[in-house]
């Protein structure tokens, strides 16, 4: 009953509260994150709709010409202006290499946290919410592997994964295996976020007021808890994405991680490094340039996120 | 004092069985010693034979106590690379990367103390803001990436001349925009043997020379960090009541700032120190491919990449080894410094 | 000429949209070792008020206008170098919690000495002597031990106490102390208090008392303050006033306290609550919450509604307040007739 006359008085719609949150309003006050949110559509855009906008194809053999191999950008002598921002030492564009390797590091980024995120909180509601033994031993695990550091934890994972599968299969399913492997290296952030916060909202009353009314603690962990531990969810996934786009572009550049023939940004600029020394400098710089920018803005919109939001984190 | 070492002791005990029985299950899975020993040609019965021999067939509960007690004695096999023993290549390796972690650390500490706290104590100069806007960027670029551009810049050189270099301001602009490299940034040059396996770049300018480079990359991605977490710990100390309690007290500023206020930052940052090893650990992988620093980074890789099984595990063991240990007199010293600490148990 | 005086004081937080207005108009004096008491509701300005005689009230506040004169200089606008001669040397402060206000990282030993070295040059043996001599005054048992300890060792009544003794340390003119005993349990609050009284008589300290208990102020100050919404409305004699409160909500506190209600009816209460700072009523701000809003017709006096009330003097107090402006003009007029 009460809550039907909840219902009957005027409730704003979702996009109302939206203009009139807080949120929308500090963010028109920040051109930071103004900036920071275009250049990210920006990128993607560029990503979703790489093989329309790539002049080539780079996995195509056929179009590469081993002939107009590190040809410098166009505003360099010698550019071919066929390839804008020169060619690689393979004779591939490189402005298609860059579009295709950015969506390459975004899958491999965005999947990666979506998979850390299934771990880490399911694993931190087991934690934080049943306590005693599984919450010690889980926690236990984390601090360990945190101790580790997750980049470490994800090289050695890396390795052992390559060692198992061996070269030529790792790097057919590079992809799926590096979401695996960069999601068991970071789960302990959200799972130590998400303990935190279920444990600060379980000591609330309405938690108890569930379990008066005697629902299933899977339902009260779900339905009622997991919403309010959204927020920092929200505030690490943005730094967590621009971690996992870091730790493939380092994986990748150890040798562990995206194939050259399919390259993300990472192993773009593994591959161009081995040109620097001859003054090929573009091949390795410019993918270098985008990736910067691209973990640069999302940590500026995490910065400001935080900000606004302002949940407490697990410190650490 | 005794008890909180012996628990620490335990847990650190805790964590290298954790290890030790992973590194294990590497071996045991990745590593055929025998296809090592006898190569190809050897026929199966053969084989079967030796395996026997070895204990290759035992319960893995058993081999596991084996492998257990030689790496007590720090017994780990042969390199299947190197052809000697898997720790005489490590003790080769580690003082390369331990002169680079020690130059990076002094790098850090000597910086982001008096950074973090400026920023804190003014957090709307613009010197702070500066400061703030710099370690983002730097907590944004990958280390190889600050590496490969370090390269372009102070070992290979850049010759930018957009200005017209005939004109007095246009060659002083061209020569300012341009770097003259030169800055050795491949391997560690002639260091100087010590004793043992330690060879130093510490003794001579020349040996600095080769640091400077590999060291301010490892730098600049973790002094941010601590930029950040001083800045972030200061301010919120800063807010107390006893620094409030302080100022009624009539202390002078620099009191305040220096006692009162660093110390309580301190404690934190201590503890993220600690964690933050095992990162600049794993940083110094990439560090040292980049700038081919013959360390146990390098060699890690070279390992992995060869499929040195043995000498995998060894590496696994030791950085282990060396994070527990350097984890628990991170604790001790944070102990040492907190007095709500009774070393006895828990933070009060 | 009194030791303390404070003249139309206001305070202003520098807040995204505008300034607010913590503390308007604010005028008192404290003579040496007089006892002065300041109340209200939380939020009235009680803190904002004592904080900012030292100039210690947190950005973005600040002081905007008036004066606060001590022994003769003006503080107010004064430099932090000169403050800071006078912060813990001649007015010294406790503060609420006794939890909070003491350095975790520093033993007790080191906040009483570096407070004497900071303001005396003497060395750390006479520092350390003095320190114990003081916490032998508090009364704290086994004071040789407690230099050296931490305050975690010690129990909030305890750290109270070490708190009364940094604060008594250099022999101070005057102590503000900031609802000493709210953060305290509640059977040692009145030892804690009484232990302050006792010192202030002692060394006839001055003492600033803000808190929210009528029952302490009455007990401990020999005048007394009342604030809402950042203005003094009403001061003079704790005595009077506790006895013959003027101003409504003075009365309204005074009969909201529980041994003014008769047993088994309910407590009294003022309805409604404190108006935000930045969003004032017009006229007197008590006035949507006053019961005598109303003149004799019944109808709300425009006064009250339109103009802040300006302080008059009703006996040996100073009241602002509209309605008690009437009653004292009406009783002037009467007595004039009457001698007419």
């Amino acid at each position: 009953m009460r809550e039907n006359a909840m219902s009957d008085t005027i409730v704003p719609g979702r996009w109302a509260r939206f203009r009139d949150s807080y949120l929308l309003y500090s963010f028109k006050r920040d051109l930071v994150a103004q900036v920071s949110l275009v250049l990210f559509a920006m990128l993607i855009f560029a990503a979703v709709f790489a093989p329309w906008l790539a002049p080539a194809n780079p996995y195509d053999l056929a179009q590469i010409d081993i002939m107009a191999s590190e040809l410098p950008p166009f505003w360099i002598d010698g550019a071919d202006p066929q390839y804008l921002m020169g060619t690689d030492a393979q004779g591939r564009d490189l402005l298609s290499t860059i579009l295709y390797g950015l969506r390459v590091s975004l899958i491999i980024g965005f999947g990666a946290v979506l998979m850390q995120a299934a771990i880490g909180v399911s694993f931190g509601l087991m934690a934080g919410y049943l306590g005693g033994r599984v919450d010690a031993f889980l926690m236990r695990l984390a601090d360990i592997q945190l101790s580790f550091s997750t980049l470490m934890v994800a090289i050695i994972v890396g390795a052992l994964v390559k060692a198992i599968f061996g070269g030529a299969t790792f790097s057919e399913y590079a992809v799926p295996l590096l979401v695996l492997i960069i999601g068991l290296a970071e789960w302990p952030q959200y799972a130590r976020t998400v303990r935190a916060s279920v444990l600060a909202e379980r000591s609330k009353e309405y938690v108890d007021a569930a379990r008066v009314m005697g629902l299933k603690s899977r339902r009260i962990m779900f339905r009622h808890i997991l919403p309010n531990t959204l927020s920092p969810i929200f505030v690490i996934s943005t730094v967590q994405v621009a971690n996992a786009i870091i730790s493939e572009a380092a994986l990748s550049f150890l040798g562990l991680g995206m194939p050259e023939t399919h390259p993300s940004l990472g192993s773009l600029i593994k591959s161009g490094f081995d040109y620097i020394q001859s003054g090929s400098w573009w091949i390795t710089l410019i993918p270098g340039a985008v990736l910067v920018i691209l973990v640069l803005v999302i940590n500026l919109l995490g910065d400001w996120l935080r900000d606004v939001l302002n949940p407490r984190l697990y410190k650490g | 004092m005794i008890a909180f070492l012996i628990k620490r002791l335990f847990h650190a005990f805790l964590v290298m069985f954790v290890i030790s029985v992973i590194s294990f299950a590497i071996q045991d899975n990745l590593g055929d010693p025998i296809q090592q020993m006898v190569g190809q040609s050897v026929p199966e019965s053969e084989r079967a034979e030796l395996r026997e021999e070895l204990g290759l067939n035992d319960p893995f509960f058993v081999q596991y106590l084996r492998f257990a007690k030689n790496a007590a004695q720090f017994d780990f096999g042969y390199s299947y690379i190197f052809n000697e023993p898997t720790t005489q290549v490590i003790m080769r390796h580690l003082p390369a990367t331990l002169e680079l972690v020690a130059a990076t650390t002094f790098l850090i500490v000597l910086l982001s103390v008096p950074i973090g706290v400026y920023s804190a104590i003014k957090p709307r100069a613009w010197l702070s803001r500066a400061f703030m806007g710099v370690s983002i960027v730097g907590i944004s670029i990958p280390v190889f990436l600050t590496a490969i551009v370090l390269i372009q810049l102070f070992a290979i050189g850049v010759d930018f001349t957009p200005f017209p270099a005939d004109t007095a301001w246009g060659a002083w602009l061209n020569d300012l925009l341009s770097t003259d490299g030169g800055m050795p940034a491949y391997g560690r040059g002639n260091p100087v043997h010590v004793f043992g396996t330690w060879d130093t770049n510490f003794s001579s300018l020349e040996g600095l020379t080769y640091l400077v480079l590999p060291a301010i990359s490892l730098a600049s991605i973790m002094l941010p960090l601590f930029i950040r977490l001083i800045r972030a710990e200061m301010l919120e100390v800063l807010q107390s009541e006893y620094v409030k309690f302080a100022r009624a007290k009539g202390i002078s500023l620099r009191r305040i700032y220096f006692v009162h206020a660093l110390k309580n930052t301190m404690l934190p940052v201590i503890t993220v120190g600690g964690v933050q090893i095992g990162t600049l650990v794993a940083y110094t992988i990439l560090t040292e491919t980049v700038f081919q620093w013959p360390g146990m980074g390098l060699m890690f890789l070279d390992a992995i990449e060869r499929s040195d099984i043995p000498l995998i595990v060894t590496y696994l063991m030791i950085v282990g080894l060396i994070f527990v240990i350097t984890n628990t007199l991170v604790d001790l010293i944070y102990g040492l410094v907190n007095p709500t600490v009774k070393l006895t148990g828990k933070p009060a | 000429m009194a030791l303390l005086e404070v003249n139309n004081l206001d305070v202003r937080f520098a807040l995204r949209g505008g300034d607010v207005r913590a503390l308007r108009d604010v005028c008192f004096s404290l003579d040496r070792g007089e006892r002065l008491g300041i109340v209200g509701e939380s939020g009235a300005g009680k803190s904002v008020a004592a904080f900012s005689l030292l100039n210690l009230i947190a950005k973005p506040g600040y002081i905007a206008g008036g004066s606060i004169t001590f022994d003769g200089e003006e503080l107010s606008g004064m430099k932090d170098r000169g403050l800071r001669r006078i912060r813990g040397n001649r007015i010294s402060m406790i503060f609420q919690d006794p939890m909070m206000t003491l350095n975790p990282v520093l033993s007790i030993g080191e906040q009483m000495v570096e407070c004497l070295k900071a303001h005396r040059r003497i060395s750390t043996r006479e520092a350390r002597a003095i320190s114990l001599h003081k916490l032998n005054q508090v009364q704290i048992p086994s004071p040789e031990t407690r230099l050296d300890q931490y305050p975690h060792e010690l129990s909030g009544g305890m750290r109270q106490r070490v708190i009364i003794a940094i604060a008594l340390l250099l022999d101070p003119d005057i102590i503000i102390a900031d609802e000493p005993t709210t953060a305290l349990d509640v059977t040692i609050q009145a030892e804690i208090m009484d232990l302050l009284l006792e010192l202030c008589e002692k060394h006839n300290v001055g003492l600033v008392l803000i808190t929210h208990d009528l029952g302490v102020v009455s007990q401990v100050t020999q005048r007394m303050l009342v604030m809402y919404a950042g203005r003094v409305i009403e001061q003079g004699p704790t005595r009077e006033i506790i006895n013959d409160p003027q101003h409504p909500y003075t009365q309204g506190l005074i009969n909201a306290l529980p041994q003014m209600a008769t047993p088994g009816s309910r407590l009294n209460q003022i309805p409604g609550s404190m108006p935000s700072l930045s969003n004032l009523p017009s006229g007197c701000a008590f006035h949507p919450r006053c019961g005598f809003v109303n003149d004799a017709n019944g109808e709300p006096r425009k006064a009250c509604l339109d103009k802040v009330p300006g302080f008059v003097d009703s006996g040996n107090c100073r009241v602002a307040c509209h309605m008690v402006a009437e009653l004292v003009n009406q009783q002037q007029r009467d007595s004039r007739e009457e001698i007419l």
